[in-house]
């Protein structure tokens, strides 16, 4: 089973829940992957430490114009929707960090003067720790197009048992990338106008995306309210609310986000785990 | 020589659009003759992506050996200097002004992108 983990709004507590749901299952004797999604800034394993035993360089493809083959037809330049290759003058100028590495250009010139070349965005790291099989990408510095990164993070242990994705921030394509095709998803919230705010871009996402929400809060408290008015308009279960807890703020701040809400909310730990057996795709 | 300027309006007594890639649209000059041609920029103006690109191909595709605008980002600058289009920033004023000061040789050729790319 795929768990995807996401938020709308930054530092909600995404990475927090990943992490306690991934020990969770691990003790329950479940075969467990973390895989992080957030190839722009990631976080997992700062809290997991695994260590890297493995590093894959992400490859995309580009396209590369043969000059004494091409025409000028530009074909190319009509085809590509993203300004990728341009016609300029009659020759086709490349603009690395816009190709989707659709490979249209290279199929549709009459010429065959555009082959397609390798080009490295990030890495993937690899590695282990106590029973958690870990997995996350980091994009190289200047790259903008994380979701191809993501998709080969995804693609590490296929057979685990449950595999918790931890996603990046935001409703655009790296999240989109990152939980499209999960069994679940859940959606951590933080009882702040922001937190809301980006709730509801968030739980239109998963809506769009016909996958089964809940909510968890994070940093939860009197302000709730305005969290679960929400849900309970659009119909959005909240499953549990973490209570805001300065122990909890200074653990992770030591890099220790797991310990304390696995030792003091096991019980709520194994209320959403439940609500996700019972109501993930596979479920349904 | 031709050169473009990015340009709100239709008319020289005009402002200058200070954006390049989502300008409303173009004004290309002839410096020999003084006349004067719009060009529409309308379709990428609203373009989701790669609008600077495209606005660098109207431009050279219209004979420009020369642009004036306000800002101009990394990858209209490198579609741009593929051409060998020298690039003028000025800003604020009608696109009087800005030619005013082109021929008076005020303005300072940009080596660079001036602004950071959008996504």
């Amino acid at each position: 089973m795929e768990i995807a983990v996401a938020s709308g709004k930054g530092g909600t507590g995404k990475t927090t829940v990943s992490l306690s749901l991934a020990t969770y299952y691990r003790d329950k004797g479940f075969k467990v992957a973390l895989l992080d999604c957030d190839v722009e800034e990631p976080n997992a394993n700062l809290f997991l430490n695994a260590e890297l035993t493995e590093k894959v360089e992400c490859k995309i493809l580009l396209p590369k114009v043969d000059d004494s083959l091409c025409t000028g037809c530009g074909k190319c330049d009509e085809l590509c929707e993203y300004s990728a290759i341009v016609l300029i003058k009659g020759k086709p100028l490349v603009l690395p960090e816009m190709c989707h590495s659709c490979g249209g250009c290279a199929l549709i010139c009459p010429e065959k003067a555009i082959t397609e070349i390798e080009r490295a965005i990030g890495v993937i790291e690899k590695g282990e720790k106590d029973g958690i099989k870990f997995a996350g990408g980091r994009l190289n510095i200047g790259e903008v197009l994380s979701p191809p990164l993501i998709g080969d993070v995804k693609e590490n242990y296929p057979d685990a048992d449950i595999r918790i994705l931890d996603s990046p921030p935001g409703t655009s394509c790296p999240v989109i990338e990152s939980v499209k095709h999960a069994d679940f998803l859940i959606l951590v919230a933080e009882p702040t106008p922001f937190g809301l705010n980006d709730l509801k871009l968030a739980a239109g996402m998963g809506e769009a995306l016909g996958l089964p929400s809940a909510v968890v809060i994070n940093k939860g408290g009197d302000n709730d309210r305005m969290i679960k008015e929400f849900c309970e308009s659009v119909g959005l279960p909240v499953i549990e609310s973490i209570p805001d807890n300065r122990t909890v703020a200074e653990k992770y701040s030591r890099g220790d986000c797991v310990s304390i809400i696995r030792e003091n909310y096991s019980d709520k730990l194994e209320k959403i785990t439940e609500h996700i057996r019972l109501s993930s795709r596979g479920q349904r | 020589m031709k050169i473009a300027i990015s340009a709100e309006g239709t008319e020289l007594t005009d402002k200058m659009d200070t954006r390049f890639g989502r300008a409303g649209g173009f004004i290309i000059y002839d410096t020999e003759s003084g006349k004067a041609d719009y060009i529409d920029n309308k379709q990428n103006l609203e373009s989701a992506q790669g609008a600077g690109i495209q606005s660098a191909k109207t431009v050279i595709d219209a004979g420009a050996e020369a642009l004036i605008t306000g800002n101009v980002g990394p990858k209209a600058f490198t579609a741009l200097n593929s051409s060998k289009i020298d690039i003028y920033l000025f800003n604020g004023g009608t696109i009087n002004d800005a030619i005013a000061a082109f021929k008076d040789g005020k303005l300072e050729k940009s080596s660079d992108a001036n602004v950071e790319g959008h996504w």
